[in-house]
């Protein structure tokens, strides 16, 4: 991202926080956070009661209401300052893309040649599927399809990566966005939607938070804090006619005060977490476009943490790029320079990095050059997904090269059939992991090349890690088993799906989700849409087609299929925030009580006063050390909130045990602690 | 303490830790519909009681068709109670004529019988026939025990269901638990109790000279305010008796604890002798805790049940503990008077006031904490009468949501919904939606979760503070100062929570506390009861997700103590600043 800020408090966004958390008071906004509108109505209740006081009919000396009401509208703004905070990061990168959103003049086509008539109109009045050109030194005004011409375009708008990439008609890179920049030749693009819906619109409308929803964990958290406020609510609504009845009882002494009720009520309410839930939510999201990776949703954020099975492609992924061609090993009968002549013919058109492996190997090892197909007259027949073949028509002569079984079942079509030799050959090279590509020309099969994979470094070490998460890692190879076995062993995979078709990865998937679990996947290709579509959690590739963008929840616009883990963690560290600051809040409810029921009975019952352990000064002291514990603690913890709880791949039990000890415990003593600190700067300050 | 005290409970505990897994694997057989033993002897009388009620035993039921039976039933029940109270004094088996009971204590009674809290603003040998008794009363004791225990089968069906609405057939719950669990253990323990001296008879009340009679002075005012003091001589008492031994037996294992008379077991004829209130006190904690070993075999993991077991009995054993030492360390106040309260040969020792000599303080205290951990209620020493802290054990227990063994299935079932919230921020914190048993808990999950933890205290609450600011809340009250308010506190939690243990000391056969009472009672279980099976229900649609490294475990010593953490801390939280309020400052006033 352009105006990509590190850390976490930046001065700007800093004041704009603070203006707006002003602005947020209003009762509307308000509402929406039931543990914080309990807070906001006690403020007011808390207002009014000083104000009867000054008018002589209060119920305390108005000082000490007036001190408890500012600090509970404190805890009010302070959880309005946390959110803004998150909201300010989010702002500030909207701000840098909406200036991409400038209004362009868009060429528009009225047919889609390069030599159409153009007309210039206003980016704005673009609807879906017309026809624009944008040539070098154009911005694109929509997003689209590239339908004819090859350009290099500058994308570092949306990127954040200043390298320019490649945009073609056909194949997996078709699609542009709006607000990139043509550096270099021409592009036809046919629009693929209106104004307002295009990436950038929606991309800025996710940055901004404006249409975030409440996730299911979040809206489930809230019912178990709204429904700890009612107790709480009942459980200090209800001192009232107890202390009257005590008075009674006791003879002496003064029933508890609204002022002190209103005050015990909102430190025991869960205030902390209930003040920092939105900005631990927003922040969720924000982190992901840290890491370049813009979700549609905050659903799919959190998804992303209960991941339970992870599809990956291998190549890209799991192996370095590309295959590369190592050897050419003939069946029976054939010369070993007959089969690389018939390869290389084969793979002439073929512009795979494998293909152009083949060619190269050949010309390196046998000296055989490249020809030109045109003066072949030579048909070129593409790779299909279906037929698992390519290969080239010429003189009447069928060279094809493909996987085993595809070629074994073409020969056998045309009455051929793969001799023991070949079968060995394929088998041998699988089992080391590489990837056999026969070779046949019409009925003959003339043996194999052996192709092989490069497995990343480090990745083996990723993969183990998501293991000891509970994350099953799925390898997605075109491969065969055989290949594919020894490639996942090598990897360190848990299983693997070999000759994936789009149509066997969407019956993977279903299979997995049938079971209960939740799948992940990244994919770019067209192809890959149904699959991504049906994953739980779908990355597409920025560098892939629109289709497939649009079938997956989030998009990674640094095209690194790996990042899928990223995703996996901040969707953990989302969740786990959001727990380990309730536990918090709840655990530090205990030394609250210890500092205030004292504090309030002390005057009906003397002998309460030894249960005021941490012998704090005086009982107006006591309630006002809680009172400020309580909102400067949101203050401290903004920080956690935003930046999240840290995760470290570990199984369940042991995370657990790690974060009730730091949250749980942590919660029931640090208070303790901090309203003593607090009350003893009170007692300096003579204030108490 | 004495040696004699940590013996006393030691063998308490080892006797219902060794019991949990056979009668545990028992119930899991009865509700399976597997051969459990009895089925050759009751088999054909299960089958014939389908028949006369035209109950279809495979017809599945939805949450909603299973609460709708459920419901029917209660109310039916909860008619035969309030009818048969009414018109007693037509009715047969009323050897001492007593007459119909009040229309506001007879509502109470009925709610209290049918909800299994079996509180009693009554005195039995006083108020009800002995067909009412047996009728009404014991009915109710053996039908709202497993009312409970087929709300607990229901929920685990939804637990362990697959993407299914089926929780099972309430009337085949009903009948099993009755048939094959709760008949045949009563009929043992009332051969047992029997044995010991409790009595078991139709015949009228006894008069008995007394050996010793004794005299008082009467006082009337005569004619123009002339006062007459008159010494009266009694030289005889009325023996009460009755089917006892039959009702006693349920009332202990159905976790419903109404006595037969008013004492109840301090009463000799319900509690005769230590080996007696051993078996009963057992009695009390036997099924519910076996039916956590029963809950895990069910869901297909022990390990899952005796986590929750070894949770109710980190919480159970210290207060148990606590309430012994509290009673042991007697009264300062009688001390500085002289008094001897040390443990002899011939005494207990410790604070024997409102205590039976023949089970002294251990055996008493260990009954206070068992019946008030279980929703039971009944009581063998007077609770009124406890040390401050002794008192605060049974109402904090109480008070806690009757989730420490609980109720004969409620307990359980009120238990899983702490698991669920715990297990909701457990989940949390390491990051994945939470689950339990493969289930995921979400908002619908939470909703009805959180439903069931905070009512009960809700309703303790508010009651508890009407009754501290009204006359007719305050006018019952017997003991001024803090005392007369945890006496109030402790009868909202007793009845908010259908446990029906009573501290004494408040008159509550008044319009308002019957009334308060019954509504308490009613809320307490039937607005338990539905979101527990609506969420039954809603789980057992679910899908069940597969365990893997990434699961919370549940079934480990770290999520037990969570469990604990999570129980105690939800209860203290809400209850402490009322607790400070009666007993702490009780204590304190004590202890100085």
């Amino acid at each position: 991202m352009a105006a990509k800020s590190n850390s976490l408090f930046n001065g700007a966004i800093a004041r704009r926080a603070v203006l707006e958390s002003f602005k947020k008071l209003d009762p509307r906004i308000q509402v929406r956070n039931p543990v914080m509108f309990v807070v906001y109505i006690g403020s007011m209740l808390t207002s009014v009661l000083f104000i009867q006081a000054l008018f002589g009919h209060g119920e305390a000396r108005p000082g000490f209401i007036l001190a408890v009401s500012l600090w509970l509208w404190f805890t009010v703004l302070f959880a309005n300052f946390a959110e803004a905070m998150a909201e300010g990061r989010g702002k500030a990168q909207a701000d840098t893309l909406r200036r991409a959103r400038r209004d362009t003049p868009a060429k528009k086509l009225t047919q889609a040649r390069r030599d159409a008539p153009v007309q210039t109109v206003s980016a704005t009045t673009l609807r879906k599927d017309d026809i624009i050109l944008a040539e070098a030194g154009d911005l694109i005004p929509a997003d689209g399809e590239v339908i004819e011409g090859v350009a290099s375009v500058d994308e570092s708008a949306i990127t954040g990566e200043s390298a320019p990439v490649i945009r073609e008609s056909g194949g997996d890179r078709s699609s542009v966005t709006g607000g990139t920049r043509v550096l270099s030749d021409w592009l036809i693009i046919r629009v693929a939607c209106n104004p307002g819906e295009t990436f950038l619109d929606r991309m800025i409308a996710m940055v901004e938070g404006a249409k975030r929803q409440k996730t299911p964990n979040e809206i489930a958290l809230n019912i178990l804090l709204a429904k700890l406020t009612i107790i709480f609510l009942l459980a200090t609504a209800t001192l009232l006619p107890f202390s009257i009845y005590a008075v009674n009882a006791a003879g002496h002494g003064a029933p508890v005060t609204l002022t002190v009720l209103v005050a015990l009520l909102i430190c025991l309410i869960p205030t902390t977490i209930g003040g920092l839930l939105s900005a631990i939510g927003i922040a969720g999201m924000d982190r992901m476009i840290q890491k370049n990776v813009i979700a549609t949703s905050g659903r799919a954020v959190e998804a992303a943490g209960n991941v339970d099975v992870l599809l990956l492609d291998k190549t890209g992924t799991i192996t370095l790029g590309n295959r590369q061609a190592v050897s050419f090993i003939p069946a029976k009968g054939v010369t070993v320079e007959q089969l690389a002549d018939a390869a290389q013919l084969s793979s002439l058109a073929d512009e795979t990095p494998e293909g152009r492996s083949i060619v190269v190997l050949a010309k390196e090892r046998y000296k055989l050059r490249g020809r030109e197909l045109s003066s072949l007259h030579a048909e070129f027949i593409p790779f299909t997904a279906q037929s698992r073949m390519s290969g080239v028509d010429f003189d009447g002569r069928k060279i094809r090269k493909g996987a085993a079984d595809a070629i074994a079942a073409y020969v056998t079509e045309l009455g051929g059939e793969m001799g023991a030799s070949v079968k060995t050959a394929v088998d041998e090279i699988s089992r080391r992991g590489g990837t056999p590509l026969a070779v046949a020309d019409g009925p003959k099969v003339l043996g194999v090349i052996e192709l092989k994979d490069i497995v990343k470094g480090g990745i083996k070490e990723r993969f183990l890690q998501l293991r000891r998460m509970g994350i099953k890692t799925v390898m997605i190879t075109g491969d065969n088993p055989l290949t594919a076995a020894a490639i996942a062993a090598e990897a360190g995979v848990d299983d693997f799906l070999a000759q994936a078709t789009p149509e066997t990865k969407l019956k993977l998937i279903r299979e997995y989700q049938q079971g209960g679990r939740l799948v992940a996947m990244t994919g770019d290709g067209t192809n890959d849409a149904p699959a991504l579509a049906q994953a739980d959690v779908a990355v597409a590739m920025n560098s892939g087609t629109q289709a497939a963008k649009e079938a997956g929840n989030m998009v990674d616009l640094d095209s690194n299929p790996t990042k899928l883990i990223e995703v996996i963690e901040s969707g953990k560290q989302l969740l786990m925030t959001r727990g380990s600051l309730t536990t918090f809040s709840i655990a530090n409810d205990v030394s609250k009580y210890f500092a205030i029921i004292p504090a309030i009975f002390v005057g009906i019952y003397p002998a309460m006063g030894r249960l005021n352990i941490m012998h704090l000064a005086t009982p107006g002291s006591a309630i006002m050390s809680a009172v400020i514990f309580n909102a400067l603690i949101i203050i401290v913890l903004i920080p956690l909130a935003l930046r999240g709880v840290k995760y470290r791949p570990m199984p369940a039990g042991k995370l657990l045990l790690q974060n009730i000890l730091l949250y749980g415990v942590g919660g029931l003593i640090v208070p303790f602690i901090g309203i003593k600190l607090i009350n003893m700067v009170l007692v300096a300050m003579h204030l108490a | 303490m004495t040696p004699n005290a940590w013996i006393q409970m030691g063998l308490f505990v080892l006797v219902l830790v060794a019991l949990v897994k056979p009668l545990g694997a028992f119930m899991a057989r009865v509700y399976e519909g597997q051969p459990c033993g009895l089925d050759k002897p009751l088999g054909s009388l299960e089958q014939l009681t389908y028949r006369a009620a035209g109950i279809k035993p495979d017809q599945p039921m939805t949450w909603k068709t299973y609460a709708v039976a459920l419901l029917l039933f209660n109310l039916l029940g909860g008619v035969a109670v309030y009818a048969l109270q009414r018109l007693q004094g037509f009715l047969p088996l009323n050897p001492e004529h007593l007459g119909a009971v009040s229309p506001d204590l007879a509502w109470n009674t009925a709610i209290s019988f049918i909800s299994n809290t079996n509180w009693q603003s009554y005195n039995g040998e006083t108020t009800m026939s002995y067909l009412t008794q047996m009728l009404a009363l014991t009915v109710q004791n053996f039908v709202s025990a497993a009312t409970g225990m087929a709300v607990l089968v229901a929920l685990i069906r939804g637990i362990r269901g697959k993407q299914t609405d089926n929780l099972g057939n309430f009337w085949v719950d009903l009948v099993r638990s009755t048939l094959y669990i709760l008949l045949p253990l009563s009929f043992v323990l009332a051969l047992l109790l029997v044995s010991q001296g409790v009595v078991q008879t139709f015949a009228p009340y006894k008069k008995v000279p007394l050996l010793q009679p004794v005299s008082y002075v009467q006082s009337t005012t005569g004619a123009g305010g002339k006062t007459n003091n008159k010494t009266v001589w009694v030289k005889h008492q009325v023996l009460p008796l009755g089917p006892a031994a039959s009702q006693i037996a349920i009332k202990q294992l159905g976790t419903n604890g109404g006595g037969f008379f008013g004492v109840n077991s301090a009463h000799p004829f319900e509690n005769p002798n230590p080996l007696s209130n051993f078996l009963e006190v057992l009695a009390i904690l036997l099924i519910p805790a076996s039916l956590c070993y029963t809950f895990g075999r069910m869901v297909g993991d022990t390990r899952q049940g005796w986590a929750i077991f070894a949770a109710m009995l980190i919480i159970f054993v210290p207060l148990m503990v606590g309430c012994v030492w509290a009673e042991h360390a007697g009264n300062p106040k009688l001390a500085a008077l002289g008094v001897n309260q040390s443990p002899s040969a011939l005494m207990s020792g410790g604070n024997m006031e409102g205590k039976e000599t023949r089970f002294g303080v251990t055996d008493s205290a260990i009954w206070a904490t068992a019946t008030t951990a279980a929703s039971n209620g009944s009581v063998n020493s007077m609770h009124d009468s406890y040390t401050p802290l002794g008192g605060l054990v049974p109402m904090w227990l109480m008070e806690l949501g009757e989730v420490i063994f609980g109720g004969v299935g409620s307990g359980l079932y009120g238990m899983l919904m702490f698991v669920i919230v715990a297990v909701f921020i457990a989940g949390l914190m390491v990051g994945r939606t939470p689950e339990y048993l493969g289930k995921k808990i979400e908002a619908f999950e939470m909703k009805m979760a959180t439903i069931c933890v905070l009512v009960p205290p809700a309703l303790v609450l508010v009651t508890a503070a009407i009754a501290c600011v009204t006359v007719m809340g305050t006018s019952a009250i017997e003991n001024p100062g803090a005392h007369g308010f945890s006496e109030i506190l402790y009868w909202a939690s007793s009845v908010g929570n259908n446990n029906g243990s009573a501290f004494a000391g408040l008159g509550t056969n008044a319009p308002f506390y019957n009334i308060a009472g019954g509504v308490l009672m009613w809320v307490s279980r039937y607005f338990l009861i539905v979101p527990t099976l609506a969420l039954a229900g809603s789980l057992a649609k679910k899908k069940r997700i597969p365990v893997s490294s990434g699961t919370l475990p549940t079934h480990d010593a770290l999520f037990t103590a969570w469990l604990v953490a999570t129980v105690v801390l939800i209860g203290a939280l809400t209850f402490l600043p009322a607790l400070a309020l009666g007993p702490i400052v009780e204590s304190l006033h004590l202890w100085h």
